[in-house]
């Protein structure tokens, strides 16, 4: 199953230059299996970088990331990343691109396809099975990207602000989406935002990253049932909360700006 | 883990989305406004064509010319039923039947260039590679090819001829060595600029370096190729044509330069005639095969 572990956890850029940055202190969290977990910060705080490290993109200068008790030490299948830029690759088809993990592996391609139309319905892309990507409209792309993740079965999905790029309309359609992809599956997901609200909708427990170098202020569990209403005083309380948060963290020149820009989804 | 429990997500199922479903772009759409356009295009390049032969003549008609060194177009062009002077040894082109001697000294020019641009592109790309994938590999030769590539193809005919004799062989040497080094650099370049997500994506999905390079970095870096290699076209084929006339005494190039010995200008004419329509056309080729080998790329990429 996917449990995941941060163990003290740092990491410093340049490292041994003169110019070495730290971006991440002393991270330490669990995320349990089948948790959905998103990381909350000011921009420049490193939760791309965590997520990276997670995902075994980048390892960390001090501390251990654990995957089923594991030492994370490269990639691995098992936990697909999910980036904010579109990834799909421009030469090959829908299917091919969700069943690339599967060419990967050496499928045959006959059962890669079978998979990768399974999976491709679920997203409600089938009939476009054989379009291209620049075919598609962004949130298309991003269902696709999910798609690629489960045709190989991953069980933690790592998504880096994945629906920052879309418009607030399919925004919010894309995380109804995948809450009812998550919901009865089984996997875990650690999904980064700077979005206070998307935090506060999808989330089991909120994970809330200080203004560089990112430490971790609060970890806070969100017991509301879903589909959460947005507009309820409980859902306000917990955006005032995270606000109040974020306000006292980011005190940089462009502070209020960026709290106007985490607030910007759907209610304002 | 969803194959185990395929009925929970299947009930999540999306309902497929409706806004404008994109369409796969029509190469040619049936609007018969494109009809209009291309044969407004055809009557400019008619009208151009025509004008420039028709000042020729009358310039010829008026006697303003000397038709020994500058002969009117009819004059050259009706050249081509003398299919005789194409057996000469200098032009060495094949006897095949009555009327197609001529076309035998284009198949042999474009034999060559087409071998050679092959050639080349499949070298830089392997050696590109390579000197990507092995860093240390690429620093052994990186300066040696930077230093090699401004050398003009022209200017390795010479050695071409040394090393390969007259024929075949020392024409596609020069078209190779022209593109090889230009290429090989070209992929380098291109292999660096390849977009970081998608070497992540692959990685992610569990590649291996060498996975990352056959599925990520060759597919990525074929477009850039095509372009750098449609560019040097025209250096390419300018190179075989002198090969052709200082050495490789067959070909497109030996017509113009047998016409010149024989003073006859007619024969000049009429091969360099039939160079620049060939080589327009080859072009048109090319440019066509990337349009369909490249056609996930927008037109304004390519």
């Amino acid at each position: 199953m996917g449990e995941l572990v941060c163990q003290q956890v740092g990491k410093v850029w340049g490292i041994d230059t003169a110019e070495q940055v730290s971006t991440l202190e002393d991270i330490s969290f669990s995320v349990q299996s089948g948790e959905f977990v998103v990381i909350i910060g000011p921009s420049g705080c490193g939760k791309s970088t965590l997520l990276s490290m997670l995902a075994g993109l980048e390892s960390p200068t001090s501390g251990m990331l654990l995957h089923n008790g594991q030492p994370i030490t490269g990639p691995n299948p098992d936990r697909s990343l999910i980036f904010q830029q579109p990834s799909l690759l421009p030469w090959l088809s829908l299917i091919d691109n969700v069943a690339f993990g599967l060419t990967l592996k050496g499928m045959s391609k006959k059962e890669r396809y079978r998979r990768a139309e399974n999976f491709l319905s679920q997203v409600g892309l089938r009939s476009f099975a054989k379009k291209y990507p620049h075919q598609l409209s962004g949130g298309m792309q991003q269902r696709a990207c999910i798609a690629r993740a489960l045709c190989l079965g991953a069980d933690i999905i790592l998504m880096d602000e994945p629906f920052a790029a879309l418009d607030v309309q399919t925004r919010y359609n894309m995380q109804k989406f995948l809450l009812d992809i998550w919901e009865g599956s089984g996997k875990t997901v650690v999904f980064v935002t700077h979005h206070i609200d998307e935090a506060v909708y999808l989330a089991d427990r909120v994970i809330i990253l200080s203004a560089r170098p990112g430490r971790i202020l609060d970890s806070v569990p969100i017991n509301m049932p879903r589909p959460r209403d947005v507009i309820s005083p409980e859902f306000e309380q917990h955006r005032t909360m995270f606000v109040e948060y974020l306000r006292s963290e980011v005190t940089k020149a462009f502070a209020e700006q960026e709290l106007a820009e985490m607030l910007d989804t759907r209610i304002k | 883990m969803v194959e185990s429990n395929p009925k929970t997500l299947e009930t999540n199922r999306l309902t497929e989305p409706t806004p404008n479903p994109p369409v796969r772009p029509k190469r040619r759409s049936s609007n018969p406004s494109w009809i209009k356009t291309a044969l407004i295009n055809i009557g400019w390049w008619i009208l151009s064509i025509g004008l420039f032969l028709g000042i020729w003549e009358v310039m010829t008609l008026l006697g303003w010319v000397n038709t020994l060194i500058l002969p009117p177009p009819h004059q050259f062009l009706g050249e081509i039923a003398n299919q005789d002077q194409f057996l000469m040894p200098q032009i060495g082109v094949e006897r095949t039947g009555a009327n197609f001697v001529a076309l035998t000294a284009i198949v042999a020019t474009l034999k060559r260039v087409l071998t050679g641009l092959l050639l080349g592109f499949i070298a830089a790309l392997i050696f590109g590679c390579l000197a990507a994938y092995f860093k240390i590999f690429g620093k052994l030769t990186l300066p040696v090819i930077t230093l090699l590539a401004p050398i003009a193809p022209v200017a390795w005919i010479p050695l071409a001829i040394l090393a390969f004799g007259i024929g075949d062989r020392a024409a596609i040497f020069v078209v190779f060595i022209g593109i090889f080094f230009i290429l090989t650099l070209g992929t380098i370049n291109s292999i660096n600029k390849v977009d970081q997500v998608y070497i992540n994506t692959a990685r992610v999905l569990g590649a291996t370096r060498s996975q990352v390079m056959r599925h990520i970095i060759i597919p990525a870096i074929i477009p850039d190729l095509f372009v750098i290699l449609r560019m040097n076209l025209f250096g390419a084929w300018m190179a075989v044509l002198a090969a052709e006339m200082v050495g490789v005494n067959t070909g497109l190039g030996a017509i113009v330069m047998v016409g010149r010995q024989m003073f006859n200008a007619k024969l000049m004419f009429l091969g360099m005639a039939i160079i620049g329509v060939v080589g327009y056309l080859l072009d048109v080729a090319f440019a066509q095969i990337q349009k369909r080998v490249l056609w996930w790329k927008s037109n304004a990429q390519i």
